[in-house]
């Protein structure tokens, strides 16, 4: 098994440079009712880095994001965020610690325009009292128009301009998963979860949200957390992976080590049967 | 001048985000608030007063509460008829305790009061949905006019059990009491439907709105991008119900004059209300409008054609209404389930590209 490295800085192989530990996973343990979905788990998330979870079904990964996310709270363990233990809170109150996801089936606002959505986003920026908004004047409208201008840059990046005004619930599959990116980038998260981003989508598509997933980390140097089952796609975004079987950690570390760890491939990968 | 957005160019987000944004609509808009200022209140009438536009106006109101509550918020409510009762009761409190102060004040007072006692029946929406709730909201529906009924300081110990809403007057004109000219009824509820009827487009269009929606829509979602259940919800039960206070305060007030709380705020009122925001459509302040007007002018229209035009005894002619009115609920739920705002705007939609749709 591979450990991550001791050391507080790396250089990725495309030359980024990664910075210290954003969010530590300690001993996580995770119960419902009797069955241990989560089992004893360590890993950490650095600052800057694609960082994904991969395993067979089942094996525990959308409960992993789902206690990142702050959604479940583990039974023992701790988990800490920029150096501080993060202890059990609302769902809500983990948004605005700058934790933002994706899921793995689309929880878009079907009722609200492509715009709206993405608006939503940026909730927790917006500060104006119940009066200005109730008259719409003051900081209510000031506030409207300076986030209206970032949802724009959003927009842009994501190359969604001609759905903006569009209800949600009209758009294909693709554009929705790339809406739902958009929301969770607008609000500018430090540590951005991804739950499966290319699942359902054919290979253009893939390439599409590969691109996009990349320019994020580039771009706006936001953390990636993903689950990913296109070991094509996983091997090449991510930094570094962690594979999780029947709840349990079998393999950590960069793809090629992963991919070469014969834990992970009896569990998971596979040989090519010739 | 063909109705479309070509060539009225939007410079800015301000721009692009006002309330109508093709110019034709927004002179209709204009239009329309020019009639309604400057040409019915010097024809109206007392029937035209009584039977259309005050009851327009004021269940304009009501809907609009529930809509913010039910379309936007996606929360189910029944009990509209007990918080418009909370509505009158408070203001006919406050009329005869302190005769000196304006009954504008009144009238918002009484909103703020039942936007309290919304509240109060808004907190097991954080424990349930659906049509546990609706439930939930059945029982303060009956609760409160039990209430209303059985502890006589709310009517002032009158004897008939009745409340009589006193003469008050706003700029000098009577707009409660028996001298109320129709003008006066009209023009009141029309400056409280207007006004309020903003204050909704502006709380549905900006954050708050966007909270309620994201609630409605997929609340586990909402949570996880930041929205907190609790305010979300609670402060859609307190606008809400503050627009239906008001709604009630003026029902009584201003229209009623005289009230007795399960026949003026029964269960039917809650029904009432609750068909005007299906037929008109859930999420629209426009639809809010259009269901009022619905539900208030097809009963005086029948009324008019079934006795006026075919001489049918009245009595027929109210039972036929009845099926009338109820054939047509059903038929528009099957339909257009999202209600006449939505006609609306697919008509709109297909305007835009008329007279070349391809």
């Amino acid at each position: 098994m591979t450990h991550s490295p001791a050391v507080e800085t790396y250089t990725t192989a495309d030359g980024r440079q990664i910075g210290g530990v954003l969010m530590d996973m300690r001993n996580i343990t995770l119960r419902f009712g009797g069955v241990e979905a989560i089992k004893d788990i360590s890993f950490d998330i650095r600052e800057g880095e694609i960082r994904a979870i991969i395993g067979p079904n089942g094996a525990g990964k959308s409960s992993m994001l789902n206690v990142i996310s702050g959604f479940y709270v583990p039974q023992e363990g701790e988990v800490w965020f920029r150096g501080h233990r993060r202890g059990p809170m609302k769902p809500y109150e983990v948004a605005r610690l700058g934790i933002a996801r994706t899921f793995q089936n689309i929880a878009l606002f079907d009722g609200m325009s492509v715009l709206d959505n993405i608006m939503t986003g940026r909730l927790n920026k917006m500060k104006a009292g119940f009066l200005s908004q109730a008259l719409w004047w003051g900081a209510a409208e000031r506030e409207e128009i300076a986030n209206r201008e970032q949802v724009e840059k959003i927009i842009d990046f994501l190359e969604i301009q001609n759905i903006r005004k569009t209800p949600v619930g009209r758009l294909p599959y693709g554009l929705k998963k790339r809406v739902e990116l958009a929301r969770a980038l607008a609000a500018e998260p430090q540590l951005l979860l991804l739950d499966e981003p290319m699942a359902g989508m054919n290979v253009e598509e893939k390439e599409d949200m590969s691109r996009f997933i990349l320019d994020v980390n580039d771009e706006f140097g936001t953390t990636i957390a993903l689950i990913e089952h296109d070991m094509g796609v996983v091997m090449d975004l991510s930094d570094r992976v962690v594979v999780m079987d029947y709840g349990r950690k079998i393999g950590d570390g960069t793809p090629d080590e992963v991919r070469n760890n014969q834990e992970v491939i009896d569990a998971y990968l596979g040989v090519a049967h010739d | 001048m063909i109705y479309r957005e070509a060539g009225d160019f939007k410079t800015g987000y301000r721009d692009d985000g006002q309330t109508f944004p093709i110019r034709l609509d927004r002179w209709g808009y204009y239009a329309a608030l020019a009639v309604a200022f400057g040409i019915i209140p010097f024809v109206i009438n007392d029937y035209w007063a009584n039977a259309v536009f005050v009851p327009f106006l004021i269940y304009a109101i009501a809907a609009l509460g529930l809509n913010i509550l039910t379309g936007y918020a996606g929360q189910v409510s029944l009990g509209t008829g007990g918080f418009m009762a909370v509505g009158a009761y408070a203001v006919y409190k406050l009329m005869t305790a302190f005769p000196e102060i304006s009954v504008v004040i009144h009238i918002l007072l009484a909103g703020g009061i039942t936007a309290v006692v919304g509240m109060l029946f808004g907190l097991p929406s954080l424990r349930i949905k659906g049509f546990y709730l609706a439930v939930a909201t059945l029982a303060a529906q009956f609760f409160l006019v039990w209430l209303f009924n059985k502890v006589p300081w709310f009517y002032n110990y009158s004897a008939s059990g009745q409340i009589n809403a006193p003469e008050r007057t706003v700029l000098g004109w009577a707009v409660t009491g028996p001298a109320t000219s129709a003008a006066g009824k009209y023009l009141v509820c029309l400056i409280f439907a207007l006004l309020l009827a903003w204050v909704a487009r502006n709380l549905t269009r900006g954050t708050l709105g966007r909270k309620w929606m994201a609630i409605r829509d997929m609340d586990i979602a909402a949570e996880i991008i930041g929205v907190n259940p609790l305010t979300a919800k609670l402060s859609a039960f307190a606008v809400s119900s503050f627009f239906i206070g008001v709604a009630g305060a003026l029902l009584f007030a201003v229209y009623l004059g005289a009230a007795e709380v399960g026949e003026a705020f029964g269960i039917n009122k809650s029904f009432l209300v609750l068909f005007m925001i299906i037929i008109g459509g859930l999420g629209s302040i426009f639809g809010s409008f259009a269901g009022a007007a619905f539900m208030v002018l097809l009963p005086v229209l029948l009324k008019n054609v079934l006795v006026g035009s075919f001489g049918w005894p009245t009595d027929l002619a109210a039972h036929f209404e009845l099926m009338i009115v109820g054939a047509l609920i059903v038929f528009f739920l099957i339909v257009e389930p999202h209600g006449l705002a939505r006609l609306w705007a697919l008509a709109k939609e297909k305007l835009r590209l008329w007279p070349f749709p391809h």
